[in-house]
């Protein structure tokens, strides 16, 4: 399963699962734990036999529970560190990702979600918007959130999960799902583009010749929490401004925006262009960072837009986050499918022209 | 000659040193210290001390700070 | 005029001025200060990382002067096996309570033990959860009252107590598993021995090594300290039974 994988710096045929794992070597992964599930065992498939011939760390946890604990033992040395899973066994995580966050650790997990509630299925869903972006951990914390919609962005985003996560020491989540994780496009593997980030002021090495560090989340005065709260939540702002990214065609004088990220995105986008020959004023949104969520670009738009339509594969989850942005100027639809494939151009167009003619 | 040297502030009270003592030479003092506490106290007026450590060995707070034999 | 030997003083690893929180009489301060001890005597202090646990023991880190992440409860032994996996070449030990360690790190535990991680555990065994109140744990007596077991552990209601160093010593991947008790000074020297010997296997690379010490908790057992080390020795030494269980370097000479 490894063999076509390295700096290619040329287009290759690979699925999106191998793609993820293979960007994350190149990203300087040092350490991969996980354990199995589909949609994304290829994942770990591929780690086990990369990460062992690179002779960097890689270890078949007993469980998902083990596996982000592992990870965050990793980072607490300021190693570059990461696991996948998918939905159900994401749940597994949240405590993990709560502490992961109230300690402030570079934590990378890929989570390729699949149908739930429960065990669910094995079928592509978005059903975990609001688990990566909400979290299901305790506490006010966030995760940084990139989603994917093509095998080319699942390397680029997984060298940018990397980034992040040690530039702002924020756990950091790349959420594809199982259409996603499973679809072959061809890709190409750059050289890592980011700046290595100096981890030597915090991570734990060994208390030479220093005091000893502590990296805890215990805090037993209430005054010392609210101030290391106000402090974290000014890191997340100072996120919110400089890493949110969306992209957005055909806005500008478009009366209908349609909402989209990871694999539904991509008939949406076909669907807005169908919808343009047909004359009618359909534009294009597609939040890249889930958090932070573009608000403030779907706010400006609702200035001018007439109706926003979220298209998920989910009961409607991201739909949440632009009613919020557009707070209540001009409505906001869903087009979904519960769980499966994404809904299908000809679906969208029909209920676009459909809402036009409202 | 060999001496325990005890810090007031660390002393808890559960006395579990006075019984290690081979030569019975701690015993609750009359002074309390700032956890409220009777301070064990080191009489030794016959420098029987023999610098064991048993009592500091003993002490879960490392209340005795430090021991000297000679 | 006689020379001095100084025979006891505050360990090099113990952070300056610190001083314990626990409950007077409670043998964790014995036990932190045995593994400040043996860091100081091997020489390990400066290239070490503790993983600290929840319980009593989350404290650790204020009281060692060594690099130190909190692990959530019972993953203790997952975050030392992502440490030393990252950088192996340092020293990694686990401090935990038994519950942390064998019941909701129960999967955690063996399966580091399993795997051989060259990592070290330390285990305070006191048949109860200490800092919730007293309730029963996976190591409480047959009998024993607790605030959750009021007319005392029953097999019906809550089964048997765990043996743990009898089952770490099960794993392949085990080098070291002992059980020392800290009710007297010889035992207590002895348990420094046994933490010493598990940090040197550590450093050899050997695999996983292992002390569970048995320990008292005053406060929830309701008795005088003097009268909790006097418990271990009546009630808990005949069930969990002090020793060593496995030694491979033993085996090998």
């Amino acid at each position: 399963m490894t063999e076509c994988l390295t700096k290619t710096n040329k287009k290759v045929l690979t699925k999106g699962n191998y793609a993820i794992a293979n960007a994350a070597v190149i990203a300087g992964c040092e350490c991969y734990f996980g354990y199995p599930i589909t949609p994304q065992s290829e994942i770990g498939e591929f780690m086990s036999g990369k990460m062992q011939e690179l002779k960097r760390a890689y270890v078949s946890a007993e469980s998902e529970l083990a596996a982000i604990n592992m990870v965050i033992g990793a980072c607490s040395t300021g190693a570059k560190a990461m696991t996948s899973s998918s939905s159900c066994a994401v749940s597994l995580m949240q405590e993990a990702l709560s502490y992961a966050a109230s300690d402030q650790l570079p934590v990378v997990l890929v989570s390729v979600m699949r149908g739930g509630p429960g065990l669910g299925n094995i079928y592509p869903s978005q059903g975990d918007y609001n688990q990566a972006t909400i979290g299901g951990g305790n506490g006010d914390y966030k995760l940084i959130v990139l989603a994917p919609a093509t095998v080319q962005e699942c390397v680029d985003l997984t060298y940018k999960a990397f980034y992040l996560a040690h530039k702002y020491k924020n756990p950091t989540v790349l959420l594809a799902d199982g259409l996603l994780g499973q679809m072959m496009e061809p890709v190409e593997f750059t050289d890592y583009p980011y700046p290595e980030v100096d981890n030597s002021s915090w991570a734990l090495t060994g208390a030479k010749g220093r005091p000893a560090r502590v990296i805890r989340s215990y805090a037993p005065s209430a005054d010392d929490q609210c101030e290391f709260l106000e402090n974290l939540h000014a890191k997340y702002k100072l996120i919110e401004e400089n890493e949110t990214d969306w992209e957005e065609f055909n806005t500008e004088d478009a009366d209908i925006i349609l909402v989209s990220f990871g694999s539904p995105a991509r008939n949406t986008k076909s669907a807005m262009k169908h919808c343009r020959k047909l004359g009618l004023k359909v534009g294009f949104l597609r939040p890249i960072t889930l958090y932070p969520f573009p608000s403030k670009r779907i706010a400006e738009l609702a200035q001018t837009a007439k109706k926003f339509i979220s298209v998920e594969i989910n009961m409607g989850q991201m739909i949440r986050d632009i009613k919020l942005a557009v707070n209540g100027k001009v409505p906001v639809e869903l087009i979904n499918k519960p769980v499966g494939n994404p809904p299908s151009v000809e679906e969208i167009v029909e209920r676009i022209i459909k809402e036009s003619e409202e | 000659m060999s001496h325990i040297v005890i810090d007031k502030n660390r002393c808890k009270g559960c006395y579990l040193c006075i019984e290690e003592c081979p030569k019975k030479l701690l015993k609750i003092g009359d002074k309390v210290n700032n956890l409220g506490v009777h301070l064990v106290e080191f009489d030794d007026p016959n420098n029987e001390c023999l610098g064991c450590a048993m009592c500091a060995t003993r002490c879960p707070d490392m209340a005795i700070t430090e021991v000297y034999k000679g | 005029m006689t020379t001095l030997t100084q025979t006891f003083k505050i360990p090099e690893s113990i952070k300056k001025g610190s001083k314990f929180s626990f409950c007077p009489g409670c043998d964790h301060g014995v036990a932190v200060r045995l593994v400040a001890e043996v860091l100081d005597e091997l020489g390990l202090r400066e290239n070490t990382i503790a993983v600290a646990s929840i319980g009593c023991s989350v404290t650790l880190y204020d009281f060692l002067e060594v690099d130190t992440i909190e692990a959530p409860h019972g993953r203790a032994l997952a975050e030392a096996t992502g440490v030393k996996r990252a950088r192996p070449n340092k020293t990694v030990f686990t401090y935990q309570g038994d519950g942390d360690f064998a019941s909701i790190g129960m999967a955690e535990s063996l399966h580091c033990a399993l795997r051989g991680e060259n990592v070290t555990a330390i285990c305070i065994n006191n048949t109860t959860y200490g800092m919730t109140g007293g309730q029963l744990g996976p190591t409480t007596l047959l009998g024993q009252v607790t605030t959750t077991s009021p007319t005392g552990r029953n097999v019906e209601y809550y089964g048997y107590p765990i043996k743990i160093a009898e089952h770490v010593a099960l794993c392949d991947g085990t080098a070291y598993s002992a059980r020392v008790s800290l009710d007297t000074v010889p035992n207590i020297r002895k348990a420094k021995a046994a933490i010493k010997k598990a940090f040197e296997i550590q450093n050899k690379g050997l695999g996983f090594s292992f002390v569970e010490i048995l320990s008292t908790c005053p406060t929830n057992w309701k008795k005088t300290p003097q009268q909790a080390h006097q418990r271990v020795r009546e009630e808990m030494m005949p069930v969990f039974v002090p020793g060593v269980y496995k030694d491979i370097t033993e085996k090998n000479n």
